[in-house]
């Protein structure tokens, strides 16, 4: 996480702002009345900014889901660690999957592959440590930890190919 | 009540009518993308005293309008900053502040000086020139989209300690024209600064005890609440010798917390329209023929405190880290004269101190929130230009 710099705006709010990567400085105004401006810096002259979008809550809460979202998703697919032998995976399920539709006791993937199954994400849901009769469904990721051989063959037998 | 029916009728329907001038002015000013203050001002001024066409407002009328809209103004500028925000800008902005009062009153002293007012007129234009339109910089730099620049936390907090100035200068002010003898002006004096002091220290220490007295859970009684003290306390101020416009802007100041929060976002949708109505009756009580032999005095004064302020503004971004260009805007945003002046003006002109005061008053604000806004767009390219004349001049130096 970046330096963020916090000002204060007497009669209008507060102003955050810090430095990307790429060297850009944005700034975010929070408004009393909740509205936020997201501004971006001149390079010419750092003390003057453009504001890029005026934002309502709502157009708050839109944003932040995509930008934290794929963020999540990035971070997912790196933290794929292995700890001596044992690795951890998200894996899809897709619909044209065996196991669509079957419980985790009718796919036996522990017996069959040796991985476990630690939890399944749903859409507004997360189940930790799923019952046997907890049903795998189309579009569900499952969280599982196992040999990678054992993490592929799941992987293979849940995206249906 | 002893009014005749029909001349409650007649005003009605002319002051609806003037309203809606006002409406069709503040979309002009809209379109031409200007502070709309100074047309008020024009239409108060062609439709009052000596203009165009004055519609029969009887002088009670007038009188009342503009004390009422005087109230609810300075109530809602009181309003406008959090109990945070007045200790924060306090504690980081007395050296800036300090440099604003000395270079922005003095010019308006000497103006006073030289044009042979006593004691009273010094001390009332003084503060016409000190104090900056915290509504018409603070439109601006929205309009303009440089909220986010590095320069305005300066500016604004500029604004507040102008602001806070208010708060000591107005109470003093206002019982030093109620006058007397200086053991009684120095009696009053003395009660309105315990008056302030209690007012700061229910602001800023405890803020919670008015609010949780006025906290309601309905927005209704919220706004009834406030509005009711900001009247009871309005007249025991009046009463006191304190002005009541000034009672109410301690009121404004005093609130803090949610309820300033809520009120503030309760009544700041009206606030611009008790600043029309305040510069429209202001406007009426000036003749255009004052405001005319007032011009090459309100001229003057108007450059030499517009360069006054530019100086204060860019100085106190220097001091906060920013490059030239910013600096420049800094000063110019600060130009714009308004609300404040007016009701300072409009405390003399009520205490009968200097009969010009109002028209010069009137002229000078008139420019400058006119002109403040105008020069300010330019910001960057003045700082553009003076950069290089400063190179052309001393080429050695680059």
């Amino acid at each position: 996480m970046g330096d963020v710099q916090e000002t204060d705006l007497p009669g209008i709010g507060k102003r955050f702002d810090f430095e990307t990567s790429s060297g850009a400085r944005v700034g975010v105004i929070v408004h009393r009345t909740g509205r936020r401006d997201l501004l971006l810096y001149s390079r010419d002259d750092p003390d003057s900014c453009q504001t890029v979008l005026a934002l309502s809550d709502a157009d708050v809460l839109t944003l932040v889901e995509i930008l934290g979202g794929s963020r999540i998703t990035a971070h997912l697919t790196a933290v794929q660690q292995e700890i001596e032998g044992l690795a951890i995976d998200w894996i899809d399920v897709d619909d044209s999957s065996r196991w669509a539709g079957k419980t985790l006791a009718e796919a036996a993937v522990h017996t069959r592959t040796g991985v476990s199954i630690v939890a399944i994400m749903r859409a507004d849901e997360t189940v930790p440590a799923p019952a046997a009769d907890t049903e795998l469904l189309p579009g569900d990721r499952v969280v599982a930890v196992g040999t990678p051989q054992g993490l592929s063959q799941l992987a293979q037998e849940l995206s249906g190919t | 009540m002893g009014h005749d029916p029909i001349e409650v009728e007649r005003v009605l329907v002319e002051l609806g009518a003037v309203v809606i001038g006002l409406a069709v002015l503040a979309r002009l000013a809209d379109r031409i993308a200007l502070s709309p203050i100074p047309l008020y001002l024009l239409a108060g001024l062609l439709f009052g005293t000596g203009g165009i066409a004055a519609p029969d407002f009887s002088e009670e009328f007038i009188e009342l309008g503009a004390e009422i809209g005087v109230i609810l103004l300075l109530l809602t500028l009181g309003l406008e900053y959090t109990a945070d925000e007045l200790r924060t800008s306090l504690r980081g902005g007395v050296p800036g502040g300090l440099a604003d009062l000395a270079a922005n009153a003095t010019p308006g002293a000497l103006a006073a000086v030289l044009l042979g007012w006593d004691a009273k007129g010094v001390l009332l234009l003084a503060g016409v020139t000190y104090i900056s339109s915290s509504g018409i910089v603070s439109k601006l730099l929205r309009d303009l989209g440089r909220l986010g620049n590095r320069e305005t936390p300066t500016v604004l907090s500029l604004l507040v300690v102008e602001d806070l100035a208010m708060a000591v200068y107005l109470p003093i002010t206002s019982v030093v024209l109620a006058g007397g003898g200086a053991d009684r002006a120095l009696r009053s004096v003395l009660g309105a600064l315990a008056l302030l002091a209690v007012v700061l220290y229910l602001a800023l220490r405890r803020g919670q005890v008015l609010s949780r007295l006025l906290a309601a859970r309905s927005n209704e009684a919220l706004l009834l609440g406030v509005m009711g003290v900001t009247l009871l306390v309005a007249g025991i101020a009046q009463r006191m010798n304190v002005s009541a416009a000034v009672g109410a802007f301690l009121v404004g100041i005093a609130l803090s917390g949610t309820v300033q929060q809520r009120a503030s976002s309760l009544i700041e949708p009206l606030r611009d329209l008790f600043a029309a109505l305040f510069f429209l009756f202001f406007g009426l009580q000036i003749d255009p023929g004052d405001l005319l032999s007032s011009l090459p005095a309100a001229v003057v004064l108007a450059v030499v405190t517009a360069v006054t302020k530019v100086l204060v503004g860019s100085w106190a971004a220097g001091r906060a880290g920013v490059g030239p260009r910013g600096r420049m805007r800094a000063g110019t945003a600060l130009i714009a004269r308004g609300e404040f002046s007016i009701v300072i003006a409009g405390l003399g002109t009520a205490a009968g101190v200097e009969p010009e005061i109002g028209s010069l008053a009137a002229a000078y604000v008139l420019l400058l929130a006119a002109g403040g806004p105008v020069v300010a767009r330019s910001a960057d390219g003045l700082a553009d230009l003076w950069a290089r004349r400063r190179r052309g001049g001393r080429p050695a130096r680059r």
